[in-house]
């Protein structure tokens, strides 16, 4: 795997939001730990932020986007109905019949691309998967409510899952999907975000912590053995509380979003975009990533570092 | 300790609050915000030695003492 990530260049501060959702900074940041987020301007898009993604994620690797076998779009802020953004950003990097395929489910979107790109590139060769999304655009949308608003930021990341090389490659994974649950975490058309916030955290809770542990306890690992832990940003508490609940130091779970919110589909990629480029993937070093979302859909993977 | 009392223990303990009559909101009453919870439902399944699964992780099973109080007895 290699990873790349896109942030557009505006950045949104608490100062700047709290006019509008009528709280002060210092609320902001007390109730989600959030210092700014980023958002593009009013003619950027989901595939503007997914073909600068997937652009500096080929970079990274060193690949031509005419050796991809398969591309995966996860977004779940599109611009319409159909068709999703994938066709546009495969057209954008120059390719007029390599297969691109949507994945609309939001924030765990990121982690089931990988973890379907694993299942697929010995078969497709090597899957690009990028995950977009503009936020703003939802958050902000009239009325106006102050306790989700502030949570979100836009961005895009991408991931490379090559068959055979790059910096990390995936030892395992799960992915699981309950649909019991599915009206309390939910954007239908033309309305602002339906979140339920108790439900989130319970199943989040509970399920993200249970996912982790069996995909390290299938691969015989420990959660000590494991160096970092590459989460969906959806909320510095959360994080913190599935890093007790495994019993590692929370520091071990990368975070940035102080400075860029809840990206959704796109903030764990975008994590390990940062995470890979500061400190790189060491040969045999263990990354877990992990994410949870509407649906609700949840999983973990457990990749290991292949760099000298 | 019968089963309410203790119920009423665990929610004073997580929330480090006064628990409020056995049919108010815990949520509406603001005793428990949406991270206090998980907490509640672990520390209810510690105390009364039950595994509550995931299909009845609704919120409103655990909004009052008297729903908990029902919930509870319905595993047993």
């Amino acid at each position: 795997m290699n990873f790349g990530a896109a942030l557009p260049a505006r950045v949104v501060t608490n100062d700047e939001l709290s006019g509008q959702v009528g709280r002060t900074a210092d609320w902001i940041r007390n109730v989600s730990g959030i210092e700014e987020r980023r958002y593009v301007g009013e003619e950027g898009s989901v595939v503007d932020l997914a073909w600068e993604a997937a652009t500096d994620c080929l970079a990274r690797a060193g690949m031509e986007a005419s050796e991809l076998g398969l591309i995966l779009v996860s977004s779940g802020t599109p611009a319409r109905q159909f068709p999703g953004p994938a066709s546009q950003v495969a057209k954008r990097l120059g390719l007029d019949e390599t297969p691109a395929v949507d994945i609309p489910i939001a924030s765990a979107g990121g982690l089931f691309a990988m973890a379907m790109a694993d299942d697929m590139a010995e078969k497709r060769g090597p899957v690009l998967v990028v995950a977009a999304e503009v936020m703003s655009r939802i958050a902000m949308r009239e009325p106006l409510e102050a306790g989700i608003s502030v949570l979100f930021g836009d961005g895009a990341g991408a991931c490379l899952v090559h068959p055979e090389e790059g910096k990390a490659r995936i030892i395992g994974s799960r992915m699981a999907t309950d649909g019991a649950f599915a009206e309390d975490l939910r954007l239908e058309f033309g309305a602002g975000l339906a979140m339920n916030g108790r439900s989130v955290i319970l199943h989040a809770s509970r399920k993200l912590p249970r996912v982790i542990l069996q995909v390290l306890e299938e691969q015989g690992v420990t959660a000590r053995d494991v160096e970092v832990y590459l989460m969906h940003q959806a909320n510095q508490n959360l994080m913190d509380r599935v890093a007790d609940a495994i019993g590692v130091e929370r520091e071990r779970f990368y975070s940035n979003i102080a400075r860029y919110a809840n990206t959704s589909s796109a903030s764990m990629l975008i994590a390990a975009a940062e995470w890979g480029k500061e400190t790189g993937f060491e040969a045999g070093q263990k990354v877990c990533f992990a994410a949870f979302g509407a649906g609700y859909h949840w999983g973990a993977m457990l990749a290991e570092g292949c760099e000298g | 300790m019968d089963k309410r009392a203790k119920i009423t223990e665990i929610i004073e303990t997580v929330s480090k609050k006064k628990a409020p009559g056995p049919d108010e909101s815990l949520f509406d009453s603001g005793l428990l915000d949406s991270f206090a919870l998980p907490d509640m439902v672990s520390e209810l399944e510690a105390a009364f030695g039950v595994k509550i699964p995931d299909s009845d992780l609704n919120p409103r099973k655990f909004d009052t003492i008297e729903r908990i109080e029902s919930y509870l007895e319905s595993l047993q």
